[in-house]
Formats: C-alpha cells, sequence, structure tokens
C-alpha cells in the first residue's frame, strides 16, 4: 500500500519538475511546482510526517505558490520563446549536474544509517502525533538555528518594506 | 457472505463518502434557498414562494435550470485552465467535510461512522485544503482574460492570503487547551459540564471565536468581504465568463465552503455534536437515540452559523478594499497574537 502510494507519487513529482522545466509558460511551470509541493507532501506523510505533510501543503503550495501565481499574474507575463541556449551551459551545465546527482546519490546510500532512516508507513498505524516531538525539538536543541532564521526573515521583510517605501 | 475486516473498512467508508456527499450537496442546495428566503424575509418581501411548497423544489428548479443552459466558452480563453478553474474549487471545497466529526464516536466493528476519516492533524487538513482552494480562484480570473475577471480574482487571492494568518492564529488558543491538532480530541476537551465547557463559554475564547469569524468570511468571499464578486464595480468578478455548470460549480464551492466554516466553528469552540447539557442531564433512550441526538446538535449548530451568514450579508455593507487589508494586518493579526498570549499565560498559571 505505502510502496504503491510511494511510486505513484514519486513519479508524479518527477513528471511534474520535468513538466516545470518543458512549459513554456510561467503559470503552467508556477502549477508543475504546486504539484511537485503536493506529491512531496504525501510522500512526507508516507514516511510518516504528518506536520511536515502539512506545513509543506500549508506554508508551500497555498502560501508561497499562490503568491508566485499572483505576481505572475499581476506582471502579465507572456510565453517564454524556446531559444537553443548558451553552449557554456550545455558544456558545464550537464556534466555538473550528474556529478551533483552521483555525489549526493553516493552520500545517501553510503552514510544514509548515520543521517538518519524512516521506513514507509512510518508511524501512521499510531494515533499518536508527532508535532510535540518536533516542537520539544524546535525549541531545545535546535533553538539557535530557529531563532536564526526567523530573524533572516524578519530582515527579508524590513528589505521589502525599504524597497516599497523608496519613492516618497 | 464473509467479509474480512480490510473489505468491510473499505465498503463502510465508500458508503460513508457517498452519504456525506450527498447531505453536503444537498445542504449546500438548501442553503441557497435558505439565503434567498431569510435575505428575503429580512427586505420585507416573500422569497421564492412558487416551486412546491413554500418554495422547496427551488433549488431543483435552479439546478435543472443550470444543467441544461448552454455552456459558452469564449473564444480567448485559456482552455486548460478555464476548464480545471471550477473543478480545483469544488473539488477542495467538497474535500475538507472529510474530516469533520458529525457525531459521538459509535463504531460499527471497529468502524467509526460518524467521521468518514480520523486524522490526527485534522484541523490541519483543514486548513491546508482551504489554502489550495485559492488556486481555483486565481486560474479563473486569469484563464478567463477579462480584465474584470483579473481584477477580481487578484483581490480574491491577496485577501484570502492575508485573512489565512488571522484564521489560523485564531484557532491556536482552542488547539492549545485541547493539545491536539485531533479534531475529535478537540471536541472531547469540551465536555463534562454541559455548555459550560465548550471553548467559547467556559475556554474564555471568544475573542479567538470573533477573529475565527470575521477571518472566516473574507476567506469564503463572503459580505461584508465579497470584494472579489463586487457587483457594482467588477460584473461578476472572477466568475463573469463563466456559465452553465462551470458557473455552478464556483456557486457550489462558495456555499460548500460556507457550510465547512461554519462545522469548524462548531467543533472548534461549541463542542461539537455534544449537547449543552451534557453531564447535566443522564443519557436517556436506546442506543439508536442516543447516536442520533448529537447529530441533531451538530446540525442545530451549523445551521445557527449558516444564519449567521446571511443575517451579516443581509445587515452589513460591504468593506473598501484598504479597509479591508488594514482590517486584516493591523487589527485581527495583533488581535489573535495577543489571544494566544494571554491564553497560554493563564494556562501556565493554572498548571
Amino acid at each position: 500500500m505505502h510502496l504503491a502510494l510511494f511510486f505513484i507519487f514519486g513519479g508524479l513529482a518527477v513528471l511534474a519538475a520535468l513538466n516545470l522545466l518543458l512549459q513554456r509558460h510561467p503559470i503552467n511551470s508556477a502549477l508543475s511546482l504546486v504539484v511537485v509541493m503536493m506529491s512531496l507532501a504525501v510522500l512526507y506523510w508516507s514516511l510518516g510526517a504528518e506536520f511536515l505533510a502539512a506545513a509543506q501543503i500549508i506554508v508551500y503550495s497555498g502560501a508561497v505558490m499562490v503568491l508566485f501565481v499572483f505576481v505572475i499574474m499581476l506582471l502579465n507575463a507572456g510565453e517564454e520563446e524556446r531559444t537553443r541556449g548558451s553552449k557554456i551551459a550545455s558544456i558545464a551545465g550537464f556534466p555538473g549536474a550528474a556529478a551533483i546527482f552521483c555525489l549526493l546519490s553516493f552520500v545517501f546510500l553510503s552514510e544514509g544509517h548515520k543521517l538518519g532512516l524512516s521506513h514507509l508507513g512510518g508511524s501512521l498505524d499510531e494515533a499518536s502525533s508527532n508535532i510535540s516531538q518536533i516542537s520539544s525539538l524546535l525549541f531545545t536543541d535546535l533553538l539557535l538555528p530557529f531563532e536564526v532564521t526567523s530573524v533572516l526573515i524578519l530582515v527579508a521583510i524590513l528589505g521589502a518594506v525599504v524597497l516599497a517605501k523608496k519613492e516618497r | 457472505m464473509h467479509l474480512s475486516d480490510f473489505q468491510l473498512f473499505v465498503l463502510i467508508t465508500i458508503i460513508k463518502i457517498a452519504v456525506v456527499l450527498v447531505i453536503t450537496l444537498t445542504a449546500v442546495a438548501y442553503t441557497v434557498l435558505l439565503e434567498r428566503k431569510v435575505i428575503g424575509r429580512i427586505q420585507n418581501r416573500w422569497g421564492p414562494s412558487r416551486v412546491g411548497p413554500f418554495g422547496l423544489l427551488q433549488p431543483l428548479a435552479d439546478g435543472i435550470k443550470l444543467f441544461l443552459k448552454e455552456d459558452l466558452m469564449p473564444m480567448s480563453v485559456e482552455r486548460p485552465l478555464f476548464v480545471a478553474a471550477p473543478v480545483i474549487a469544488l473539488a477542495c471545497a467538497l474535500v475538507s467535510v472529510a474530516v469533520v466529526p458529525f457525531g459521538q464516536t459509535f463504531k460499527i466493528r471497529g468502524v467509526d461512522i460518524f467521521e468518514v476519516s480520523n486524522v490526527n492533524i485534522g484541523l490541519l487538513v483543514i486548513l491546508g485544503i482551504t489554502s489550495i482552494g485559492v488556486y481555483g480562484i486565481a486560474l479563473s480570473g486569469w484563464s478567463s482574460n477579462n480584465k474584470y475577471s483579473l481584477m477580481g480574482s487578484l483581490r480574491a487571492s491577496s485577501q484570502v492570503i492575508s485573512y489565512e494568518l488571522a484564521l489560523g492564529l485564531s484557532l491556536v488558543g482552542v488547539v492549545l487547551r485541547a493539545g491536539s491538532l485531533n479534531l475529535r480530541d478537540i471536541v472531547n476537551s469540551q465536555i463534562g459540564h454541559g455548555f459550560l465547557s465548550w471553548n467559547f463559554f467556559g475556554g474564555l475564547q471568544f475573542v479567538g471565536f470573533f477573529i475565527y469569524i470575521m477571518a472566516a468570511y473574507a476567506e469564503t468571499n463572503r459580505a461584508p468581504f465579497d470584494l472579489p464578486e463586487a457587483e457594482s464595480e467588477l460584473v461578476a468578478g472572477y466568475h463573469t465568463e463563466y456559465s452553465s455548470m462551470k458557473f455552478a460549480m464556483f456557486f457550489m464551492a462558495e456555499y460548500a465552503n460556507m457550510l465547512t466554516v461554519s462545522c469548524v466553528a462548531t467543533l472548534l469552540f461549541f463542542g461539537g455534536a455534544s449537547s449543552p447539557f451534557e453531564g447535566w442531564i443522564p443519557a436517556f433512550g436506546p442506543t439508536w437515540l442516543q447516536a442520533i441526538l448529537p447529530i441533531f446538535w451538530f446540525v442545530a449548530k451549523v445551521f445557527s452559523f449558516l444564519f449567521l451568514y446571511i443575517w451579516v450579508r443581509a445587515t452589513l455593507p460591504r468593506f473598501r478594499y484598504d479597509q479591508l487589508m488594514s482590517f486584516g494586518w493591523k487589527f485581527l493579526l495583533p488581535l489573535a497574537m495577543a489571544n494566544i498570549l494571554a491564553t497560554s499565560l493563564v494556562m501556565a498559571l493554572r498548571s
């Protein structure tokens, strides 16, 4: 059951990511990205991380991507033209991407047990939720990174306000 | 015939989904009639009264009319998205009913029959599905290739994003008190002393409730926050170019969203399916009555929230756009944060 879900939504995520690159209209690309986010959420859920799945949907597909779509609609961006692409991109890009893919898969395959493993089905069968675990981790061991991230976001908001207020 | 546990589970679940879907759609149709009737009476006229006794068959006539109308497709629309938008809107509106527990726990062979699915993050599922529903509105306006539609959908998406924050934060107080995101647990945290143990009265969450109800009216694009379809400025807003069944789907999505909002308000602030005299009057009657009676209370509470929706629509004029934004960001959001602080402070002092 969980394996079937994994194959369906993993495949959907890959297909939508390819569609994101191949589509010529920005709105279609943005919508493919939404599909990627939602299939990732299903994968998180099938691994037993239901809070992460819900946060993924609410934050990424519900807020961030809506803003993307909003901006694309507001700017009335038209279809992109298809170009041949620069030579440097094809010379450096494809080997570079392949190298990163190899490196990442090597790290995950050889050092997987150090990063921590999760198995399909996870803790879904239990009636417990992992929210209390996440929050106690966030507010004890990971407090510094958590606070630094929020300050970072605050700085970004302040920057946006400064940019918007400039002309007056 | 002998069924295994899994087959039985699948069978009962499919039956539950079908029944809940039919009831939801009927409720949507009759909410439209209720709205027309109540607004009619408030404006000192009768409302629909010709089709059937007291106009009770009016939804049927409306449905037939919308089915049989010609399905127009303007020349320069973005075809796939134009078709997909109403489907997204309606699907998101209907799916969120699935996690609502509309009765007390009542198990037949290990399967709870008064709730389609008991998810341990039910509240977040509802919030997530609501936030996906924006795409229906946003895409409909953009793909229609019409400036009024585009303006309507831009207004709708900015309004929904802005009020989603206040909506989510207003519910944190309730979640803190229940200590769970499971809707069944939240309801169970409010039983014991009748209506005094509901979050609205005993939990002192009335500030949270009023923030929730205002943000939810904005979230469902209803009066007094119905700027996305302000007919005096934008023709009909995002669904200007839609006709026939596609228009009907937007219409149904709006009312199904109202229904979901009323269900969530009932569950979180008014004790869900529990009766206001719970714990004071001992349970009476046969088992089937004890199973049915909570559903009656749930329906009564949801009905009163739907009535409130209509009452508000008939009473209040529409906000201006800048008023809408400053109300959401400068009043509701800080108030919701203050509510969280106060609730957690009181809880910390009591424990």
